[in-house]
């Protein structure tokens, strides 16, 4: 299987080689190190070659290996709380082999050979199995069972033998009447989307705690949204608060040509939290992927690939995935700059023409599916996008509009005000909030989602006003107006507004979120009577409570505290009116 | 190994091409000797069976078909040893200065290696640097790189200087390096740095690496790396903490760029490469602090905004890998604020796990958030101001006017040797926030505010009554 041929050039991470006769996307060893590579392009004898690793110091005429196979992932248990290179190699066994800087030209396993794990069978000898049945269950992590599957590209057939104990990932646990040996390791090629049933319509919400979120642009389990904003406008902070506060089985995280010190911060953050779903560290129910931006950039386009096949994996077990690649500008570059090695037709800023093609490739492996395992699973894919200057036409952030359903404008305007989650409430946008609109009415409240609207139009109007107020100032406009204005700020901090370092305030439950909303509907109803019924505006701005609604989302007890406001805010109305 | 190769068939701009070569190593540094017997050093671009793309540091000219060519069998490499404190260098490593050569102690090579991000641990020592908007607003922690964005004609020299001279983490008394890299700077502007550094003393602990404006720009393209090789050897071998200063990361940029033209690349935005980010960030993501080792890297690169615009690619490119950026601004410095670092575009990323209770105050954060709240509405106040008037506000609205005004003058504005604590810092920021109404501090829990505010402070009362009497007989 293996063909040996030899380097015939080297151009940073490109190299040319002759005589191996490989297919497309084949994986090959280079040089005398073997460093890892990627077949992108045959023309004649020679392939066009992409390299994971630096290339500094290789040389024409060292020999070249071809593996013959694509690159692939392994799956099975022991993926969860890992953190992994772009090309699946775990960066705590490179550290042990290597120190703290990463040489090149090392090997390592996606999942280690050596541990054993506990594997119970749940088919019998003569049972039938296809292509995604479960032979069995391992406990992976407190919370999780790991569903052992047939994998998708062997043929099925009746069990001969199944051994129950404990095992390494690579010993067989199952043989076939075909001779199929099984084991709990499988491989699959990451450019390759895992087949499954079919699809099915994503209406349940992914539940992140988030105000903005959750409350007015909400995203389904299995659906697909964008985070873009220029740089400072709180990207990454909002993809680590969905990481940590989603209510899924199953996060992975892909730092794609990000900052090292933020996967510093993840990992050491991520074991101390609790997922907010099991009560378990974070760390047991995440896979971390981390490439960062001074990493070899061909793993960095390899790396969102590998993501998201961990991803479909762990879907195919029936589980809520929820995927965060931070930030696909960077992969959309790694593409360009390939791309530009190859001398290939550059199409808009340089990007390659197929660069639409790749996103929506990659969006599609979202999904809420019927797996072939029979149960149902999902992936919400959230992507970031690091427009460059801020500006939202350039060709990543566009083409990613015309994908996915949820957008989430970043705004650098807000940043500045320390106005956190910057996330515009003017310019972004779900569409997923009217399959979702069954769910929400029967699990958060029938009226939930006229109170959304009414939010979202008070705040719509405060964006006209504030283009009055800015040429004649807020005491001009009538007296309902300012109340308008007055409702539409507390709108904004009081509920949109939400710290992400602050031990309640980080995580609000739904219940908490329609409370909220609720109260300052009730305020803005109550305040619009008095004025109707001819009260000072003045005596409405100087109650207490109003301001007090402010701190509520902070305390421990929250509906105590809510309801000492209320009943305040009812006292000082009745003064009013008294 | 010494074979001399005369085979040039093309030179183009700053590289020159070759035929018929052995097989050479991508990345390898090159000796070229001229008819006239000098030398000059290059790296490969590109290699293959047939053609040998080789990129000249020092420029093609006087170059022709008839120079040799010698493959050194290695990449570039820099000698390394403690002994390089206090020595200035030229951008490729010489020695500028009287000294003798560096005996090395070992040879790096200059491109490093990534640090495996699970042997990095999470900034979070503070450092002082007595500047008010940074440590008060945009604080600086150990292993962070945070840039200075400016503009031409712009304190940002000054700035950095001030900071490399003040900078200190409190309750520590580890040893302390400065590497200074100059990339296409005037000798007039290396002067001013290399006068502060003599007087000042700072030179003993300082290797300086100097690329003036008229060295040859392909050299500018490895000066950073070797600062930030000497820094990570003195960082990590030395256990020391070390402040790099690049400046200035335009020049090195256009250089970028120039290479990329010259070997006919396809370009990116505004004819910048498009793997200017990747180039980048193999620079700036050389700081950081590793877990069980003392040393770490701290970077201050500066960059100069082509026309100030802050979405420039340079700068725009810089600001996606940095932790953050100080914005020096000339709306300030014209009105004569040094320094005018305008807080609001600014921003430290890893402030929040450099601050608060058992770093600088309990109270930091809270009043930072409240500092930018108030600055950015007072601001936004001048705006209708211009339209229509100071009469047309109500009273709040002019009480967050004027805080914009104290804040400029009073928290922003500063000597150019005045070293703030962060204590003072923090209480001039109670000063002026003590003139807006208590109800309107919404960033500001209670607790926070009982503890700190200057009225709720009953034993020191009398003290801060005269200050009330003050800001009343402006109004």
């Amino acid at each position: 299987m293996e063909v040996k041929g030899e380097i015939y050039r080297v151009s940073g991470p490109v190299v040319i080689a002759t005589g191996i006769r490989p297919k497309m996307y084949d994986v090959v060893k280079v040089g005398h190190e073997g460093l890892m590579g990627e077949v992108i392009k045959i023309e004649g004898d020679k392939s066009t070659i992409q390299v994971y690793e630096d290339t500094s110091g290789i040389e024409p005429g060292e020999p070249v290996e071809n593996t013959g196979l694509p690159l692939s992932v392994e799956l099975g248990p022991g993926l969860l709380e890992s953190i992994y290179d772009g090309i699946q190699r775990p960066l705590q066994v490179l550290q042990d082999k290597m120190g703290d800087f990463i040489a090149r030209g090392a090997t390592a396993n996606g999942i280690d050979r050596e541990k054993q794990w506990e594997f119970k069978p749940i088919v019998n000898k003569g049972d039938k199995v296809e292509p995604g049945d479960i032979i069995g269950i391992v406990q992976e992590t407190p919370n999780l069972e790991h569903q052992i599957m047939v994998p998708p590209n062997i043929q099925g057939g009746t069990v001969s033998g199944i051994y129950s104990g404990k095992f390494t990932v690579d010993e067989t646990v199952c043989v076939l009447s075909n001779g199929k040996e099984l084991s709990m390791l499988q491989k699959w090629p990451v450019r390759t989307p895992r087949p499954t049933k079919r699809k099915l319509k994503p209406n349940r919400p992914l539940l992140t705690g988030q105000r903005i979120l959750d409350g007015m642009f909400p995203v389904a389990k299995g659906g697909t949204a964008a985070i873009p904003g220029p740089f400072g406008s709180g990207k990454t902070v909002t993809q680590q608060q969905l990481a940590k506060w989603s209510d899924t089985d199953i996060v992975v995280y892909i730092g794609c040509g990000e900052r090292g010190n933020e996967m510093a911060d993840v990992l050491d953050e991520f074991p101390e939290l609790e997922d907010p779903k099991a009560g378990r560290p974070l760390m047991e129910r995440t896979v971390l992927i981390a490439n960062t931006s001074n990493m070899p950039v061909a793993a960095r386009e390899a790396s969102v690939y590998t993501g998201v096949t961990i991803s479909e994996y762990y879907r195919d077990m029936g589980y809520d995935v929820a995927l965060m690649a931070d930030s696909t500008s960077r992969w959309a570059e790694a593409m360009r700059e390939i791309s530009s090695r190859l001398e290939e037709m550059p199409g808009e800023e340089g990007y390659p023409a197929y660069l639409a093609a790749r996103l929506s490739e990659f969006y599609e492996r979202a999904g809420y599916v019927k797996s072939n395992s029979g149960y149902d699973g999902s992936i919400t894919v959230i992507g970031a996008v690091s427009p460059p200057g801020g500006d939202f036409s350039e060709p990543v952030t566009q083409n990613t509009l015309r994908i996915v359903k949820v957008f989430w404008a970043l705004d650098a305007k807000l940043s500045q005000r320390r106005h956190f989650p910057a996330i515009n409430w003017l310019t972004s946008y779900s569409l997923y909030t009217e399959s979702l609109s069954d769910w929400l009415s029967e699990n958060v409240a029938p009226d939930w989602i006229d109170l959304r609207n009414y939010a979202m139009d008070i705040l719509e109007e405060e964006s006209e006003l504030q283009e009055i107020v800015q040429l004649v100032g807020s005491d001009a406009l009538p007296e309902s107006q300012q109340l308008k204005l007055e409702v539409a700020r507390m709108f904004r901090e009081y509920f949109l507004q939400q710290n992400a370092f602050h031990e309640i305030d980080r995580y609000c439950p739904f219940y908490k979120q329609y409370k909220l909303v609720q109260a300052i509907h009730k305020f803005s109803e109550t305040a619009n009577s008095k004025l109707e019924a001819g009260y000072s505006i003045n005596d409405i701005m100087a109650m207490e409570s109003k301001d007090e609604l402010a701190k509520v989302r902070y305390e421990e007890d929250f509906d105590g505290e809510l309801n000492k406001v209320l009943s305040k805010m009812d006292d000082e109305f009745s003064q009013i009116g008294g | 190994m010494t074979k001399e190769y005369k085979t040039i068939t093309q030179i183009s701009g700053p590289l020159i091409f070759l035929e018929k070569t052995e097989p050479v190593g991508y990345g390898e540094l090159v000796q070229i000797n001229t008819e006239d017997g000098s030398t000059k050093r290059g790296q490969v671009l590109d290699t293959s069976e047939d053609t040998v793309v080789v990129q000249v540091f020092e420029g093609t000219g006087g170059l022709n078909d008839s120079a040799g060519v010698v493959f050194t069998g290695e990449t570039i490499k820099l000698p390394v040893s403690k002994d390089m404190l206090g020595r200035i260098l030229s951008g490729s490593g010489e020695p500028l200065d009287e000294g003798p050569h560096i005996v090395p102690d070992k040879r790096l090579d200059i491109n490093g290696a990534a640090m495996n991000p699970y042997s990095r641990r999470p900034p979070e020592e503070f450092i002082q640097t007595g500047i008010s908007t940074i440590d008060g607003t945009n604080t600086l922690v150990r292993g962070q790189k945070l840039p200075i964005f400016s503009g031409s004609g712009l304190p940002h020299n000054e700035i950095a200087l001030q900071i490399a001279r003040q900078s200190s983490v409190l309750g520590s008394e580890e040893e302390f390096a400065v590497v200074f890299a100059a990339m296409g700077i005037t000798h007039e502007e290396s002067q001013t740095f290399m006068d502060d550094f003599e007087k000042t003393g700072a030179l003993e602990r300082a290797v300086v690496f100097l690329n003036h404006a008229d060295d040859p720009a392909v050299e500018r393209m490895i000066t950073p790396r070797m600062a930030l090789t000497a820094a990570e050897y003195l960082a990590y071998e030395h256990d020391m903490h070390v402040l790099v200063i690049l400046t200035d990361m335009t020049n090195y940029a256009e250089a970028l760029r120039q290479m990329g033209a010259a070997r006919e690349e396809v370009p990116g935005r505004q004819g910048y490469p498009g793997y200017m980010y990747t180039d980048l960030a193999s620079l700036y993501e050389r700081a950081g602090v590793i877990k069980g080792r003392k040393g770490s890297v701290t970077q201050i690169p500066i960059l100069t905004m082509p026309g100030d615009d802050i979405t420039h690619p340079i700068p725009d490119l810089s600001g996606y890998i940095t932790e953050g950026q100080i914005v020096v601004s000339r709306e300030l410095h014209r009105k004569g604020i040094y320094p005018p670092i305008n807080v609001l575009p600014s921003l430290s990323r890893l402030m929040g796990s450099g601050i608060g209770g058992g770093k600088t105050r309990d109270d930091h954060k809270k009043v930072s958030d409240q500092l930018y709240a108030g600055y950015a509405e007072g601001r936004d106040l001048r705006g209708l101001v211009a339209i229509v008037g100071k009469e047309a506000l109500s009273e709040r609205d002019r009480k967050f006017l004027e805080f914009a005004d104290h804040f400029e003058d009073r928290f922003v504005r500063q000597g150019r040797d005045e070293n703030r604590s962060v204590e003072d810092t923090l209480n001039i920021s109670w000063d002026i926030l003590s003139e807006l109404p208590i109800k309107q501090l919404t960033r500001i829990d209670d607790k926070i505010i009982e503890k700190y505010h200057p009225a709720k402070q009953t034993t020191s009362e009398s003290e801060y009554q005269p200050q009330e009497q003050e800001v009343s007989g402006e109004q």
